[in-house]
């Protein structure tokens, strides 16, 4: 009877000490995705502005550029996946990861070969569990990315995208698998096509009339094009990222929510069959007392 | 006389903002500068040394290439990464 008692309340702290963590993981998450959306914020006025200079160039000029023009043959196709290094983001990781299949197998249907470019630790554990192959995985900052990092990895998918098919192992296409942060509460895994571009003006269409004045170019429209759209692929990549880490900031204080929650619950129960076993032992002695007092009496 | 309205982006913030008389930065083709009425420009900037006149001086940053852009008066220069040392405020 005791070793039952005992056996409740040792549940009863294991629970609050996993409650004391997943309380504390989720108000560190829940100061970070604050962070995380300032940093979005942030990020804006640079991504408007070369957002406009590129829609100005491309209203001024009818030039053709390689970033810009689909190819005639698409054979491989790079995958670029953004998920989360570290776990206990409820369904963070695995949301982004089904939306990527999901592309692998369209892409394979329209005959293309998908190329995987893996960002985070998670999307690295997938590939290798599973023994598939990827180009390429950075991993380590994906709560807080750095501008940097979006330019290394811009730079290498450009390159990739300028070199040959055949011959070098290049891509034709590049789509990005990320996490949109819609709100507080709503995240959604989302495919946007990087290359060849297409231009497109941010969020905030501009208002009609709008007109973009008759630019002089320095020192010529092709120059412009050149050194302005690589980029614009880095910002457009650097964009994804930060809204994919505040998605998993933002899923993971809700995962640590919920468990504690959950927690709380399980200490409500465990406390609950801990008195009930209580009493019921004391119940026990007292009806052996009794019994044992009356069998004496009788025995008189 | 009129200002220029002058924005410094960087990839993940703004810099700067203000009035200024007079910016200059330094183009693929050499030292561009740019006053007051300017026709409208989209020029690529190299590594080097932005200056932007106004009140209270001359504030400088240092760019690693980028753009800058002209459109009535508005100077637009964006940059991947800024150091703003020089600029103060």
């Amino acid at each position: 009877m005791g070793a039952q008692i005992r056996e409740y309340r040792q549940r009863i702290r294991a629970v609050s000490s996993t409650k004391k963590i997943t309380r504390a993981m989720e108000l560190m998450a829940a100061a970070r995705v604050v962070k995380a959306q300032q940093a979005v914020r942030e990020s804006t006025p640079y991504a408007r502005a070369i957002t406009r200079a590129v829609s100005a160039v491309a209203t001024f000029s009818n030039e053709e550029h390689v970033l810009t023009t689909e190819k005639d043959k698409v054979t491989r196709a790079a995958v670029v996946i953004i998920t989360s290094d570290r776990g206990l983001a409820g369904a963070y990781a695995s949301s982004v990861l089904k939306e990527s299949e999901r592309l692998i197998a369209r892409l394979r249907d329209e005959g293309k070969e998908p190329v995987s470019y893996l960002l985070g630790r998670k999307a690295v554990g997938y590939y290798t569990f599973r023994d598939r192959e990827f180009a390429a995985e950075w991993t380590g900052d994906s709560e807080k990315p750095a501008f940097e990092r979006a330019r290394e990895i811009g730079v290498r998918l450009v390159d990739d995208f300028l070199k040959d098919t055949e011959e070098e192992g290049g891509v034709d296409e590049v789509h990005i698998v990320y996490t949109r942060f819609v709100s507080m509460v709503t995240q959604e895994p989302e495919v946007i096509r990087l290359l060849p571009l297409e231009v497109v003006e941010g969020t905030e269409a501009p208002a009609e009339g709008d007109l973009f004045p008759l630019y002089e170019f320095e020192p010529t429209v092709e120059e412009v094009l050149d050194a302005l759209l690589p980029k614009y692929v880095n910002s457009r990549l650097f964009n994804a990222m930060l809204q994919a880490a505040a998605s998993e900031l933002a899923a993971r204080q809700r995962a640590m929510k919920s468990a504690t929650d959950n927690a709380e619950e399980l200490v409500k129960k465990y406390t609950r069959l801990a008195n009930q076993a209580r009493q019921a032992e004391i119940t026990q002695e007292i009806s052996e007392i009794v019994g044992g007092a009356s069998a004496l009496a009788e025995s008189k | 006389m009129s200002q220029l309205q002058v924005e410094l982006v960087a990839a993940d913030r703004k810099v700067w903002e203000g009035e200024a008389s007079q910016v200059s930065a330094r183009s693929i083709d050499g030292e561009l500068g740019i006053l007051p009425g300017h026709t409208p420009l989209l020029g690529v900037l190299v590594e080097g040394e932005i200056k932007i006149h106004g009140e209270g001086g001359v504030r400088t940053a240092t760019i690693d290439g980028g753009f800058l852009s002209v459109d009535h008066d508005r100077v637009t220069i964006l940059a991947e990464a800024v150091d703003a040392s020089g600029l103060g405020n």
